[in-house]
């Protein structure tokens, strides 16, 4: 079962094309990233599919329900789904777990606000005004927010901007888990080694258009791409591209007599296919 | 699938937000000092200044005090609420509040449940103040009474469905409170808050005639002042049916302009 379906995706601001056309098919379970510089049409795309804003053409189903709708029906729809947004400071003059507890109170069948504490982290500040919080605590209690009404389909929206590698690290496993209880989640992010870590199925979007939907490990033909050899000759630094690599090294020991000087055998990252990607437009 | 549980009912959820909006108010010791001090600190000043007596049995003060809480209306309803919403957009609280399945209805209530429990704890405070420290007489007429509940239970409507649609004007958060405060600054003169109202050039006074805070004031005067002094008033009576009417009148024009001009988010 199909949790997404979009197709023909259109939607412009005054004479500018913000999303051009975009056809998406996500699964039920799947984790599945968008990727793209700003500017790119994530946002817009995304908020349509949230309800927020109104595409101009295109038909869109999002559990089955179109989210442009409004009416007792867009409540029961909403009531399914769970939205993380890429930024709220509220005053904060309410305690972690006073927030949680409220927002409960909005759905049909919420989680238990004491094993949601838990899953973000927060265990040590729930009753910490949220004013007092870190940014890092406070993107988690955000997220506590997003899955507080046990959301079939989760839309995170750059969840881990300005955390630290370590709270990056948490919330990667806590996005694991919520994988595991079958949760299905739309991810944007700005960090390729995020959509790497999580995602099942990544998407480039530019200039409002998809350019290629695959795998983290086979986006832009990465996975058959050419490796690259350096090594260190005569104090400069020396490098072929290959499809056999182990070929080369055998050459290189053989050359060499002991260590090969700074020897490395890289493969192209997700960024630098990402980059390469959207730098041809 | 939850689909079919059914969900919480506006009212509860209106209720809860309630509860939640007043505890979030109390917290801000800003607008507790703002929305409870304040209006005692201009009794104090006014008070103090002007020792006049206005008619027999009426000082000055007896006069100010159904003045203040008469902009005690417009400043917990309207000026709190054409504040704080903008920021809250700007914040973005009230578009995570969107992506709930709670209703906006449910929000709004919440608001009034906050404008009128504020509006109650600064009228006793003031009362309060004013009975020890100024004279302030209360009526003892029970007809007074009930006019004086219907003020505030109309007055605090109005005055938040005219906040919540007036918050669609400001355009940022930070620049709502330049927007509004002279608003209702402006307001408060030309009603008959701070100066005896018939006392004001003609012009001002017709000008106030449009607007709710003039009937407020006026019905509070009714209120608090004896029924001898209703000759002093432009009409040379208390118009209490005309006040009634002209609130609710204001009370539909403010829920229809709400809901006509609420935003969730600024774009």
């Amino acid at each position: 079962m199909n949790v997404i379906e979009v197709q023909g995706l259109r939607k412009s601001y005054a004479d500018t094309k913000a999303v051009d056309g975009i056809d998406l098919t996500i699964a039920q379970g799947e984790i599945f990233a968008l990727l793209g510089p700003n500017g790119a049409g994530k946002t817009t795309t995304v908020e349509i599919l949230e309800g927020f804003r109104k595409a101009d053409s295109g038909t869109i189903s999002v559990l089955g329900f179109d989210p442009s709708k409004r009416g007792v029906q867009s409540r029961v729809w909403r009531n399914r789904i769970g939205i993380v947004l890429q930024s709220t400071a509220d005053a904060g003059d309410l305690t972690v777990e006073e927030k949680l507890s409220h927002f409960a109170k909005y759905y049909s069948a919420a989680r238990d606000v004491d094993e949601v504490i838990n899953s973000v982290g927060l265990d040590e500040k729930r009753g910490a005004l949220i004013r007092t919080l870190s940014g890092g605590q406070r993107r988690r209690l955000d997220v506590g927010l997003g899955i507080i009404g046990s959301p079939e389909l989760l839309f995170l929206d750059e969840p881990t901007t300005g955390f630290d590698p370590e709270a990056r690290r948490a919330f990667w496993s806590l996005i694991e888990s919520l994988r595991k209880g079958g949760t299905t989640i739309l991810l944007t992010t700005h960090y390729l080694d995020e959509a790497e870590a999580l995602a099942d199925r990544v998407a480039v979007i530019t200039h409002g258009k998809i350019l290629e939907v695959s795998t983290p490990m086979q986006l832009g033909g990465r996975a058959t791409a050419k490796a690259r050899v350096q090594w260190k000759a005569d104090g400069v630094i020396q490098e072929e591209m290959t499809d056999n690599p182990t070929e080369v090294v055998r050459r290189l020991a053989a050359q060499f007599p002991g260590e090969v000087p700074e020897l490395q055998v890289l493969r192209p990252s997700l960024e630098d296919i990402y980059l390469s990607m959207i730098g041809e437009k | 699938m939850s689909e079919k549980k059914s969900l919480p009912t506006t009212i509860a959820l209106g209720v809860a937000r309630g509860g939640l909006e007043i505890r979030q108010f109390m917290r801000q010791r800003e607008s507790v000092v703002f929305t409870l001090a304040f209006p005692i600190i201009l009794l104090a000043i006014f008070g103090s200044v002007f020792k006049t007596t206005l008619a027999e049995g009426v000082t000055f003060s007896q006069y100010f005090v159904a003045g203040m809480i008469a902009s005690g209306l417009v400043n917990t309803g309207f000026q709190q609420l054409a504040i704080i919403i903008p920021m809250e957009r700007e914040f973005g609280s009230l578009k995570r509040l969107r992506g709930t399945p709670m209703h906006v209805a449910s929000y709004f209530i919440g608001k009034s449940i906050l404008v009128f429990a504020s509006m109650a704890l600064q009228v006793l405070l003031l009362l309060g103040a004013g009975m020890i420290f100024f004279g302030v007489q209360l009526p003892t007429d029970p007809y007074k009474w009930l006019t004086f509940t219907w003020l505030i239970i109309l007055g605090s409507a109005a005055s938040t469905a005219l906040g919540i649609a007036f918050a669609a004007v400001p355009k940022s958060g930070r620049g709502a409170s330049a927007v509004v405060s002279p608003v209702v600054i402006v307001l408060q003169f030309f009603s008959g808050v701070f100066f005896v109202f018939t006392d004001l050039p003609g012009w001002m006074q017709q000008v106030a005639t449009i607007f709710p805070l003039k009937w407020m004031t006026q019905g509070m005067r009714s209120v608090f002042l004896p029924d001898s002094f209703a000759a002093r008033e432009v009409a040379g009576t208390w118009e209490t049916q005309r006040t009634f009417l002209i609130l609710l009148a204001w009370l539909i024009a403010g829920i229809f302009l709400a809901i006509r001009t609420f935003k969730w988010s600024r774009d």
